[in-house]
């Protein structure tokens, strides 16, 4: 039995706020036999606090947390603007200033527009679709260590961090595109029925992304190293990813072995990049796109998002850990 | 409850701590100069040790907490007390041993949750999601969560940035907001210091209340009196091990002692 101080009928639902005088104490430090405290939880049915849930309980838990995610989602990206005077104008303004310098840059001083036309619209596009991703994937570095204290404080599925992040990306990118279509339309790209192909390829990509950001935000969970090294990887993979040159362009001639060619074609950034300036430029047409692109992008979508997902949830209850 | 209506006596276990250990693994801890190149000579030097350090915070501890009691956990700094209650609240996993409940422990913590940049407002709706309240739960109880801050007292300030909010009416909404849901097994870290002393009083009898609602409740406290107030029985903790475990009053009479002999 129980080796316990306090009187063993104390009333379960009316405890008294002050101790009483009744119970006597002959001995402060309770022991217990080896496996006693285990055979008293287990005849009581408690469970054991802080194990991982399954795959399918712990989908279930994400569910029942989506108000938050999305609320969370939402703070932080108002959160982000709330000093600066001109306020939520940031949110439109700062993917617009992008786009200039990068115009300037690649464009005028560069002068890479020589083989694409629409290089503006062409420019934009692509610098706006990576954003996403190198955006998402950055978060996805701090989605964990970047809020221990909230994971060390309050019980939640941690996948609704990186979760959240994606989708605050999400809509960065949303404000991003509403400067997009002014550019478009600015030089001459009205809207026309392709445009709808925009929602399948951002949503592939949304998947996509959330998948790479839960497996970076595990990884660097661990090694918080890893968010010092992923600025670099993703410099090395815009440069690869035709964000501002066309890399079917470049793959006209036959100066690049095969190998390349293929590893160009489905790297998912630029099957992304590609998906939508062929939704939304007119000029860029589907001879431009790498063969089998949409099969590609389902893809990396499903290999990512089934993946980075099951990635993460195998380390559920370790997050938080010192 | 089952076993106290068939006349045996057994009281019925919310929480069992089974010969818990519990190390965190700091990086950067290594001792010596934290220059760039005395890293590297570290790193030149003596590969295979890595920067890493272990510190063995809570060393076996074995306890069970039973249903409608209030247990007050004590100690110096560093003992290890809110490592106890996370690792119960099954945030923070034991390296040894098991803890054992009875539905979800939660701690009572909501402050890492809110961000100073959004309003008050947009505080209660983000915090009460993030304990894992319904949208509906928080409008029912947002009125009450407001009105128990005091906040609206002096003015429109609930519709301000947290960030313009003085240290206590921050707390104040911070403890609000923590304090409106009701919990199996509920653990409180030092909350009770917080705010003007009509605000402490009113956080002491919504402490008492959650008490009531919850079965079991643990208190982190460096007061004495609020200990002996609050709670039933105390569990004394001294660097990470467990010294004591007893009727409040006694426990807090020999931690007294200790601490008066140790000056």
């Amino acid at each position: 039995m129980v080796s316990q101080t306090t009187a063993s009928a104390t009333p379960p639902a009316a405890p008294a706020p002050a101790v009483t005088d009744a119970a006597p104490a002959p001995a402060l430090l309770p022991v217990y036999e080896p496996g006693e405290l285990a055979a008293l939880a287990a005849r009581h049915g408690l469970t054991v606090s802080g194990a991982r849930p399954t795959l399918g309980a712990y989908i279930r838990q994400l569910w029942g947390r989506r108000h938050f995610i999305t609320a969370f989602a939402t703070a932080k990206l108002t959160a982000q603007y709330s000093q600066a005077k001109l306020g939520q104008i940031w949110q439109i303004m700062t993917p617009l200033l992008n786009a200039t310098v990068y115009y300037f840059i690649f464009g005028v001083l560069m002068n890479t527009k020589r083989n694409v036309e629409d290089f503006v619209p062409f420019l934009v596009t692509g610098v706006f679709i990576w954003t996403f991703t190198s955006s998402s994937i950055t978060a996805g570095t701090r989605a964990i260590s970047g809020n221990l204290g909230l994971v060390r404080a309050l019980h939640f599925p941690r996948a609704s961090l990186p979760i959240a992040l994606a989708l605050q990306q999400l809509q960065q990118l949303l404000f991003s595109l509403g400067a997009l279509v002014l550019i478009l339309i600015g030089f001459g790209q009205f809207p026309r029925p392709s445009w709808l192909l925009a929602v399948p390829a951002l949503f592939l990509q949304a998947v996509f992304n959330t998948g790479v950001s839960m497996v970076v935000a595990r990884l660097a969970a661990r090694t918080p190293d890893i968010a010092q090294l992923t600025p670099f990887v993703l410099r090395t993979w815009m440069y690869a990813s035709g964000v501002m040159w066309s890399i079917d362009a470049l793959l006209k001639g036959d100066r690049v072995p095969h190998f390349v060619k293929v590893a160009l074609e489905c790297n998912p950034a630029a099957v992304f990049i590609d998906l939508m300036r062929f939704a939304l430029i007119d000029s860029f047409s589907g001879s431009q796109l790498p063969p089998h692109v949409w099969a590609v992008a389902a893809g990396w979508a499903l290999v990512c998002g089934v993946g980075g997902f099951v990635y993460f949830w195998k380390a559920e209850e370790q997050y938080g850990r010192g | 409850m089952a076993e106290n209506m068939n006349g045996t006596d057994e009281r019925v276990p919310t929480v069992v701590v089974d010969d818990v250990h519990i190390t965190y693994k700091v990086n950067g801890a290594r001792t010596g100069r934290g220059s760039a190149t005395s890293a590297l000579s570290r790193i030149a030097s003596r590969r295979q040790a890595p920067g890493v350090r272990e510190v063995h915070a809570v060393k076996g501890v074995s306890f069970a907490a039973y249903k409608g009691e209030a247990i007050g956990l004590i100690g110096s700094n560093g003992s290890g007390k809110s490592t106890l209650l996370k690792a119960i609240a099954g945030l923070l996993p034991p390296s040894k041993g098991r803890v054992h409940t009875q539905g979800q422990p939660s701690l009572l913590g909501v402050n890492a949750a809110l961000m100073s940049d959004l309003t008050g407002e947009r505080n209660v709706i983000l915090g009460g999601l993030a304990m894992g309240m319904t949208r509906e739960e928080i409008r029912e109880r947002y009125e009450q969560i407001v009105n128990f801050s005091g906040i609206n007292e002096k003015g429109d300030f609930i519709t301000l940035p947290m960030r313009t909010y003085s240290s206590g009416m921050g707390a104040r909404l911070r403890f609000s907001i923590a304090a409106a849901k009701s919990h199996d097994v509920l653990l409180i870290d030092e909350a009770l210091s917080t705010g003007d002393a009509k605000f402490q009083r009113r956080s002491k009898e919504r402490i008492i209340e959650l008490r009531k609602e919850a079965g079991t409740v643990f208190l982190v406290s460096h007061s004495n009196k609020s200990i002996t107030e609050t709670c039933d029985r105390a569990i004394w903790l001294e660097a990470g091990t467990l010294r004591m475990d007893g009727p409040a009053k006694d426990v807090v009479a020999a931690y007294e002692k200790f601490t008066t002999a140790k000056k």
